[in-house]
C-alpha cells in the first residue's frame, strides 16, 4: 500500500496569475504541512502556468507540479480529471485542498469518487488531530444554522475550502521551491462536453468582490426598480456596489452575478448595508466576513439584526433616502 | 424525440424556517413539529427543468428520492406538477448516509430503472448543502455531467446547457445520456393544477428497499458512509446591534448617518 504523505493544493488561475483562492489554500496548506512536518505542493494545470508557478512558491508551496496543455486553457471536467487523477495517484498526498469555486465544486466530487475516497465540501476550518493525524474538517450545514466536524480514514482526505475563509501568507519572492514541469497526456477523445460559447455578464462599475462598501437588497425590496434607484444612489455615494440576496436574483430583479450568499458570491467588504434582508443563514454565509454590517429592516425580529453592528427598524423606502441625503450632507461638509 | 428523464429529489426540513428554530440535540438537527418538510429548492428547479423539456419535446419523468418516513403529500407534489412516476428508496437503513452512500444507492436505483437520457439533480441539497450527490451518480454510472445549469434544451441526442460561471455563463454541449445539476435562474417550479393533484392522489409510489437495488443494509445509510460525522454544533453568536432610533423612520435614517460618521465608519 502506498504511503500517503504531504498536502496537495489544486490551484486555479485567473488571467494567467494565481487565483486568490489558491493563495488562501496555500496559506492554509502551509500550516497543515508544518503541523505534519510534511511538504506542501501545488498542482497548476492550464495552457501556460509559468508566472503562476513562481507565485505559488512565493505564497508558500514547496513544490509545484506544472502541467501545460492547450486542452487545459478552459476548465472542462473530462480533461482536467485525467490530469488530477493521474498526478494524485503518482504522488499519493495525504490531504488534497480544492477551492469551493465554480471549478472546485465541479471537480472535487468527481476526483473523490475516482479515488474511492470521501470529500467534505465548503470547509471553514481545517486542523490536524495531533493524536490520529487525521484532518478535522469543519463546515456549515443546514444553510449555516449549524456546523459539522467530519473526519475520514480513507486516503487521500479531500476537502474544498470556502473562498475568503483562509488567509494567504505574505507574498515572499525570495522563498525557495521547486517547479516540476509535468507531462501528462490528455486523451481529448474522452472529453464528452464541448464549450460552445462563454458569455460575460459583468456589471458596470466596481466588482462586488472588490467593493469596500456593498449595499445589498433582499426580498423586501419588492421589485427591480429600487435596486437601480434608491440602492444604487447610496452605493454610488459611497463608491460601492449593489448586491442582492437570492430571492431578487431568482425573481430576475437583478442579474445572478449580484447574488450574495451560500450559492452566490462570498464577499467581505468593510461596510455591508443590508436593506430589507431578513438575514437567513443562506444569505449571511455570503457576507458574515464583512467588517461592519448595517441593517435596515421593518421587522425588529429579523435575524439580520443578530449579525449587524448598527441597525434601523423601519420601512426602507423611508429610512434609506433620508440616510443617503443626510450622509451626502455630512460627506460634503 | 421524447426524452426519458429521471429527477432526483430530496425531502428536507423547510430551509426557509427562521434560524432560531434550528437546534442540535444528540448530534442531530432537531426541529419543532410545525416546521414542515419540503422538496429541496434546487430539486424543485431540477424538476421544472425536466417539465420544460417534456413541454417542448415530450418525454417521461421519473422522480427518485431516498430517505425514510416520506410525507406523502410533500413528495407527491412531484407527481401533481407533472412527473409520471415516483420511486422511493424508503427504509430505516437509508437514514443518515453521507454523499457517497446516497449517490451509490441512487445510482443503483437508476440502473434498475434502466432507460434514461438525462438525470437531473439540484446543485446541492437544502439541508446538508454538500453538492456531491449528482456528480457521484454520474461517476458511478460512467456518464458525463454538467453542473450549475440554468437552462437546458435537447436536440439530436445532445443537451445544450447554459452553465453559470462567475460573472456570466457558458453554453456547453453534452452527449446523452448525461447528468445535469440545476442552479437558480431557471424559474420557480410551476404550481400543480387541480387535475394534477387529483391524478397524483390516485397514483402510488414504487417503494424499494436496499435489497431491491442489490445492496446490503451495510452498504447504505449510516453504515455505508465514507466520512464520519464527529460533531454537530451551533457556534455561539453574540448579538450586539446598536439600534438607531428617531421620531420617524426618516429621522432614524438621518440619525444612522450621523452615528456612522461619528464612529468613523463612513
Amino acid at each position: 500500500m502506498a504511503e500517503y504523505k504531504g498536502i496537495l493544493v489544486c490551484g486555479e488561475l485567473t488571467d494567467g496569475k494565481l487565483a486568490s483562492i489558491t493563495t488562501e489554500l496555500l496559506g492554509c496548506g502551509r500550516k497543515l504541512a508544518d503541523d505534519l512536518k510534511e511538504d506542501l505542493s501545488c498542482l497548476l494545470a492550464s495552457d501556460a502556468v509559468g508566472v503562476a508557478s513562481r507565485e505559488a512558491i512565493a505564497f508558500g508551496s514547496d513544490k509545484v507540479y506544472a502541467v501545460e496543455h492547450s486542452a487545459l486553457k478552459e476548465y472542462q471536467a473530462d480533461s482536467y480529471m485525467q490530469v488530477a487523477g493521474k498526478l494524485v495517484k503518482e504522488i499519493s498526498p495525504r490531504v488534497i485542498l480544492i477551492g469551493q469555486t465554480s471549478v472546485g465544486r465541479d471537480m472535487a466530487p468527481r476526483l473523490a469518487c475516482i479515488l474511492g475516497t470521501s470529500l467534505t465540501t465548503d470547509c471553514l476550518n481545517l486542523s490536524i488531530d495531533s493524536g490520529t493525524k487525521l484532518l478535522m474538517q469543519t463546515r456549515p450545514v443546514y444553510g449555516g444554522n449549524a456546523q459539522a466536524v467530519f473526519t475520514s480514514e480513507l486516503m487521500p482526505q479531500v476537502v474544498t475550502v470556502r473562498t475568503k475563509a483562509m488567509s494567504p501568507l505574505e507574498r515572499d519572492d525570495s522563498r525557495k521551491g521547486e517547479v516540476i514541469p509535468t507531462k501528462i497526456n490528455i486523451d481529448t477523445s474522452k472529453v464528452r462536453t464541448k464549450i460552445l460559447e462563454t458569455v460575460k455578464e459583468e456589471e458596470a462599475g466596481i466588482k462586488l468582490e472588490d467593493a469596500p462598501v456593498i449595499v445589498c437588497g433582499g426580498r423586501g425590496i419588492g421589485g427591480p426598480q429600487p435596486f437601480q434607484a434608491i440602492l444604487k444612489e447610496l452605493a454610488d455615494l459611497l463608491h460601492g456596489a449593489v448586491g442582492a440576496s437570492r430571492p431578487p436574483a431568482d425573481n430576475g430583479w437583478v442579474p445572478e452575478g449580484l447574488h450574495i450568499g451560500l450559492t452566490g458570491k462570498i464577499v467581505a467588504p468593510d461596510i455591508y448595508i443590508a436593506i430589507a434582508i431578513s438575514g437567513a443563514s443562506q444569505h449571511t454565509a455570503g457576507c458574515s466576513g464583512s467588517k461592519h454590517i448595517i441593517a435596515i429592516n421593518k421587522d425588529p425580529e429579523a435575524n439580520i439584526f443578530r449579525e449587524a453592528a448598527f441597525g434601523v427598524v423601519g420601512k426602507y423606502e423611508e429610512v434609506v433616502p433620508a440616510f443617503t441625503s443626510k450622509l451626502k450632507e455630512l460627506l460634503a461638509g | 424525440m421524447p426524452v426519458n428523464m429521471i429527477v432526483c429529489c430530496k425531502q428536507v426540513p423547510d430551509p426557509e424556517a427562521p434560524p432560531a428554530v434550528f437546534k442540535v440535540v444528540n448530534n442531530k438537527i432537531a426541529l419543532p413539529p410545525d416546521i414542515k418538510p419540503v422538496i429541496g429548492q434546487y430539486e424543485e428547479f431540477a424538476l421544472e427543468a425536466a417539465l420544460k423539456i417534456k413541454d417542448t419535446v415530450g418525454g417521461k419523468i421519473t422522480v427518485l428520492s431516498l430517505g425514510n418516513n416520506f410525507v406523502r403529500d410533500v413528495i407527491k407534489k412531484a407527481l401533481a406538477v407533472g412527473a409520471d412516476e415516483l420511486v422511493l428508496l424508503e427504509d430505516k437503513a437509508f437514514e443518515d448516509g453521507d454523499s457517497w452512500a446516497t449517490a451509490n444507492a441512487l445510482a443503483m436505483a437508476i440502473k434498475k430503472i434502466g432507460a434514461y437520457d438525462i438525470i437531473f439533480c439540484g446543485r446541492q441539497s437544502s439541508d446538508w448543502d454538500a453538492g456531491q450527490v449528482g456528480l457521484g451518480i454520474a461517476e458511478i454510472l460512467g456518464i458525463p455531467a454538467v453542473t450549475l445549469a440554468r437552462k437546458v434544451g435537447v436536440t439530436d441526442g445532445k443537451a445544450r446547457v447554459e452553465r453559470v460561471i462567475p460573472d456570466g455563463y457558458q453554453v456547453v454541449e453534452v452527449t446523452l445520456p448525461a447528468l445535469i445539476t440545476i442552479t437558480s435562474g431557471l424559474g420557480a417550479l410551476r404550481y400543480p393544477t387541480l387535475k394534477g393533484i387529483m391524478a397524483a392522489g390516485k397514483k402510488q409510489p414504487v417503494i424499494w428497499k436496499p435489497a431491491d437495488i442489490g445492496l446490503e443494509p451495510s452498504q447504505v445509510g449510516v453504515a455505508g458512509r465514507r466520512s464520519k460525522l464527529d460533531k454537530l454544533f451551533q457556534p455561539v453568536k453574540e448579538a450586539k446591534c446598536e439600534i438607531i432610533k428617531g421620531e420617524t423612520p426618516a429621522e432614524a435614517g438621518a440619525n444612522l448617518a450621523v452615528r456612522l460618521r461619528e464612529a468613523k465608519l463612513l
